[in-house]
């Protein structure tokens, strides 16, 4: 079936999917939980760690609670789609490899301005960074280019490229669209907006004006206690998970306005703290497999 | 003779890196060189976003042979020296020669250093070059990096071209092979490009869409960029830092103009600028008038084949949006007054040892109020030109009208409107910190001030406040512009002060390079507005007060504390009242004693401010040593008059009357420390009482003891005094009143002509006078003249701080 990148936003992640499975990508579904970035998916930070080759590619819901606009912002959402590919070890034509993905969705980069500019990435609360740019097309940033020096506090051995794509500014870039929720959803009239803007008005005031900040407190608190139980019980992956969750929730009551500037630095190091004990205990779990299938590798 | 060409290719490298790279890679290249032996002359070094390029003109093709010889052990040392020696230096035994050095018979190896093909020695240079290369960040990349050990660039290095002449030099580093291949523009050139040699290298990239010469680039922006905006009927406002970074981000530069929604043109010109800016790299434009316009110009990697178009269209949409956010934080923030947004200081912390930034601008109204009160910042436009505006520009110090001894005006006192100037300053400065939590400095801190300041307009505030809030963080550095509006001077002033005191009350003061609150940038503002605006200031007087502050705030909690036993008080007994009040004084105690200490870093902040002014006034030409000579004297803490005494004490000291009064000066100084004279006081610890000098420091007994000393040295003064002597004598007694008085009313000319009176009675006492008489009474009284003598010189300056 032909795809029409340029006229539906599913065929441009249809289309995607086909360029990066092509490339030899495992094409995984979204992780079936609530985080901030593609990043948090394990397939991009637990696979990022140790030596084993890893390709992959995905969708990832991303959910900001702080962004949401209740709609009414035509570029602002609480909750969009990130396309995430990770490649381990980072080919060496992997800048040719992401501009060919631009021209199947339908980029001319004779007619379009693309550009890396220089964007490192951190994330302390991963214990991670990285060095690359944020890809520009005619002055918009469209994807962030990251190869991973360190994850977990360890070092990457080897370096995974990771390239994580704006799907809905890519498709408003493709499409010619000025609000995201005009975006032609399927190609067939269907709109983003018919989609999604009654989800963004909803969730806005659940999370603004909403949420119980008690329950959400007690949340964060039994994410935090799970997570250590995991980790005592050397399940590091679900340990992560809790820590995702807790991470989630602490942006929830952020959105709420509950947390001062001052308990605000004390529980970022505490979602931090949870991220990184289970990126450790995972890279620690599994060093040994490692060590004998690639006996030159070392944590 | 023949030219080498080096280019190292890489993925993007940052535009602001690329300048440091190419001194890096000129660095390394010499110094791999010079180590070679190959002497190296004219070097061209460019960059792109892609790549880095050398090229060396004339290199030889082989270096010359060289014999180096080393120096051995003495013929006859043991075996074990020898072979030492030997080994050390390559050679065997029977290579050694003996030569005679200093009668003595020596070994001496010669080690013959064949001249090398410089192109094996760059083949063995290159690959040096990059591993020793350093980036500002650096990673790793790709296969290799299963071991940390692998390459590191700046971004992954994708290809090496080394030519001397046309051949290739062969060399390899962590899997990057060289050859004469490299790649053209990203977009409008697929496959390779042969480069030939050093001189077709740039041709050939050329006609690749690469333009390899940074400056040629630079020019292309900056000459395109504005051709675009004339053409619109606009100017391009400026910016060399957006012209190397478009450079640094293109290889074939296309600078287009764009429009924006004219309605976007409400929001702060300063706040479209820096959005055009900082996020997108755009430059803005102005219209005849002036006035921002409402265009743009990106600078685009392609030639697009619809003209750019498309392009102009994309980068609009995408500032609209930023603009649009811009809007809304500008709306947003003021639906909030900014006595509300000030509310918010009280959460931010400013030091952990200092409280809030809500607890420093309570600090910085009292003290912007005290300023006014005190009369030290007026609504009189200060000061007359030549006066004090001379002496911070540091004009010649003997020509500025204070420098040359008139009188300094003092600020009038009339006091019309000072309670309304109090007020506004008070108010002024409750306010110049609020907008640091609103959304627009949030987004961008650069305009930490400024918005403040159109906020504070927006709400109908007085011009005088918002301007007051707008420029407080001015002078930022030398040569910024020095605030001349009363209540900005008391505001900013006040700020900086505090900002100063309170950092080195809390025992933060600079060290080495390490200024991590920035008080030294502090401490220039504050010498530069008191001096530029000829501030009348006490520094001693300021900081007391500064310091009293923290006092108040202790006891304030103590006052605090009583309010609440009062209202308790019915229910206690006496006793109970009692152990309340013993408690929250001695709960406050430590405090107390803490803040006690703090008053002994006065003279720190004094003397670390006396420091910056040396500096700053270097340039000027006023002497370090004068500045130190007027400072030593411990009671001078008025800028304005110590750089008023400096400048007059300089032009005197340059005269014939002023270096010969130095130079008697430091006659009798010599003398009166080799003889450990100390005056009456050492006279005094002569006299055989118990604690003679305690008798000094009593003040019941100072009377009595002046008196005894006076009596007893006038009475001493049992010979008929030689001319000289009597001269000098008479000398002092006319000069030293003169000196003191000129002194008293700021008349340092006059003062400097007072001391020079004496020069020639000094001389000639010198010339004429034994000092060290044999009578006791004579070599005493003659002790005490010259030390009267030092006495009164001290009253304009501590001479012996004065070099040459």
């Amino acid at each position: 079936m032909q795809r029409e990148p340029t006229k539906s936003f599913q065929d441009m992640i249809l289309a995607l999917h086909d360029f990066w499975s092509a490339q030899g990508c495992l094409i995984l579904q979204p992780y079936d939980m609530r985080m901030g970035a593609g990043t948090f998916h394990t397939a991009t930070t637990l696979r990022a760690l140790g030596p084993e080759p890893w390709n992959a590619a995905f969708v990832q819901p991303c959910r900001r609670p702080t962004d949401g606009r209740y709609g009414e912002n035509p570029n602002r959402l609480q909750h969009y789609y990130q396309y995430q590919v990770i490649l381990k070890p980072s080919p060496p034509d992997i800048q040719d490899l992401y501009l060919q993905s631009l021209r199947v969705i339908g980029i001319d980069p004779l007619k379009h301005d693309i550009r890396f500019v220089e964007d490192d990435w951190e994330s302390p609360t991963l214990g991670a960074w990285g060095l690359g740019w944020e890809v520009w097309c005619d002055g918009m940033e469209v994807t962030q280019f990251t190869y991973f020096q360190q994850m977990g506090g360890f070092d990457c051995k080897p370096v995974a490229g990771e390239l994580t794509y704006g799907l809905e500014r890519l498709a408003m870039y493709i499409q010619g669209v000025d609000n995201v929720y005009d975006l032609d959803f399927n190609g067939r009239g269907v709109s983003y907006g018919q989609v999604f803007l009654e989800n963004e008005k909803q969730m806005s005031k659940w999370n603004f004006e909403v949420a119980e900040t008690d329950a959400l407190f007690d949340l964060f608190a039994k994410a935090e206690a799970e997570c250590r139980n995991a980790l005592a019980n050397e399940v590091p992956i679900a340990a992560y998970e809790q820590a995702i969750e807790a991470s989630h929730v602490f942006n929830l009551l952020q959105a709420r306005g509950v947390i001062s500037v001052q308990e605000r630095a004390s529980y970022m190091g505490r979602v931090r703290d949870l991220a990184r004990s289970s990126c450790e205990a995972y890279a620690e779990k599994m060093a040994p497999e490692w060590a004998e299938k690639y006996p030159e590798w070392s944590l | 003779m023949t030219d080498f060409l080096l280019e190292l290719r890489s993925e993007e490298i940052p535009a602001r890196m690329q300048a440091g790279a190419r001194a890096e890679l000129e660095k390394l290249f010499r110094r791999e060189m010079d180590a070679a032996g190959v002497v190296v002359g004219e070097l061209t070094v460019w960059s792109t976003p892609r790549r880095l390029a050398l090229i060396a003109r004339d290199l030889p093709q082989a270096t010359d042979a060289v014999s180096e010889e080393a120096k051995g052990p003495p013929e006859g040392a043991p075996d074990q020296a020898v072979e030492g020696f030997c080994r050390k230096n390559g050679v065997s035994r029977d290579q050694l020669e003996v030569r005679d050095v200093k009668g003595r018979a020596t070994y001496f190896a010669v080690i013959e250093k064949p001249g090398r093909a410089v192109r094996d020695l760059l083949a063995e240079a290159i690959p040096a070059i990059i591993r020793d290369f350093a980036w500002p960040k650096s990673m790793r990349w790709g296969a290799a990096s299963m071991s940390t050990e692998s390459l590191r660039w700046v971004r992954p290095l994708s290809g090496i071209v080394a030519l001397l002449g046309d051949e290739v030099v062969d060399c390899e580093v962590h899997g990057v092979t060289s050859g004469a291949v490299t790649l053209g523009h990203r977009f409008h050139h697929s496959g390779d490009v042969t480069i030939g040699d050093a001189d077709d290298y740039a041709v050939k990239l050329r006609a690749a869409h690469v333009i390899v010469d940074h400056e040629e680039r630079a020019a292309m922006v900056r000459e395109g960029a504005s051709k675009a905006a004339s053409e619109a009927g606009l100017s391009l406002v400026e910016d060399e830092g957006l012209v190397v970074e478009n450079a640094g981000l293109t290889e074939w530069p296309v600078p287009l103009l764009g429009r924006f929604d004219e309605a976007f043109l409400d929001v702060p010109p300063e706040v479209i600028q820096l959005t055009a800016r900082v996020n997108q790299k755009y430059f803005v434009c102005e219209d005849a008038a002036g006035e921002l316009a409402n265009a743009f110009v990106c600078t685009a990697n392609i030639a697009a084949e619809d003209g750019g178009a498309a392009i102009v269209d994309g980068n609009r949409k995408v500032l609209a949006a930023r603009l649009s956010d811009a809007r809304f934080f500008w709306e947003l923030d003021q639906k909030t007054s900014l006595e509300d947004h000030a509310k918010k200081l009280e959460r931010i912390t400013f030091h952990e040892k200092l409280g809030t930034v809500a607890d420093k601008v309570e600090r910085v109204a009292k003290l912007a109020r005290w300023l006014v009160e005190e009369g030290i910042v007026t609504d009189n436009p200060l000061p007359p030109a030549g006066g004090g505006r001379d002496l911070a520009s540091g004009s010649e110090p003997s020509r500025s009208g204070v420098g040359s001894g008139e009188p300094i005006p003092t600020p009038d006192p009339s006091r019309r409107r000072e309670g309304e100037l109090a007020d506004l300053a008070e108010q002024a400065a409750r306010l110049c910190k609020a907008d640091l939590v609103t959304e627009m400095v949030g987004e961008f801190p650069e305009l930490q001030g400024l918005m403040g300041g159109y906020y504070a307009r927006a709400e109908g505030l007085p011009d005088a406040v918002a301007d007051a809030i707008c420029d407080h963080y001015k002078p930022v550095g030398q040569g910024d512009e020095v605030p001349t509006a009363p209540v900005t001077v008391a505001v900013s002033l006040a700020d900086k002060l505090d900002t100063l005191s309170q950092f080195f009350f809390v025992g933060e003061r600079p060290s080495g390079s390490r200024d991590p609150f920035a008080l030294r940038r502090a401490g220039i503002g504050i010498n530069t507005i008191i001096l530029e605006r000829g501030l009348r200031l006490s520094f001693l007087a300021a900081l007391t007060n500064e310091w009293r502050q923290g006092l108040d705030r202790i006891s304030g909690r103590l006052v605090g504390a009583d309010e609440e036993i009062w209202s308790k008080i019915g229910s206690l007994s006496e006793t109970q009242v009692q152990e309340l009040i013993n408690r929250e004084v001695s709960a406050a105690a430590p405090d107390l004693d803490a803040h006690a200490d703090t008053i002994s870093r006065i003279p720190e902040i004094i003397e670390f401010l006396a420091d910056r002014l040396k500096i700053q006034q270097r340039e000027a030409g006023v002497r370090h040593d004068l500045i130190d000579a007027v400072f030593a004297l411990g009671d001078e803490d008025d800028l304005v008059r110590m750089l008023a005494r400096v400048h007059a004490l300089q032009s005197f000291i340059e005269t014939e009357d002023g270096a010969n009064l130095l130079a008697g000066y430091k006659r009798a100084a010599n003398i009166l420390k080799k003889e450990d004279w100390r005056g009456a006081e050492g006279e005094i610890a002569r006299t055989g009482e118990e604690d003679p000098l305690a008798l000094v420091d009593d003040p019941d007994m100072k009377a009595v003891v002046d008196a005894k000393m006076a009596e007893r040295h006038t009475s001493e003064m049992s010979y008929p005094p030689e001319p000289a002597e009597q001269a000098l004598m008479d000398a002092l007694a006319d000069a030293e009143p003169r000196a003191a008085s000129a002194i008293e009313a700021e008349d340092f000319s006059a003062a400097m002509a007072a001391l020079a009176s004496l020069r020639a009675p000094i001389d000639r006492f010198f010339e004429e006078v034994t000092v060290n008489a044999e009578e006791e009474n004579k070599r005493a009284h003659r002790l005490d003249l010259l030390a009267q003598f030092r006495a009164a010189v001290h009253k304009v300056a501590d001479f012996s701080r004065i070099e040459g």
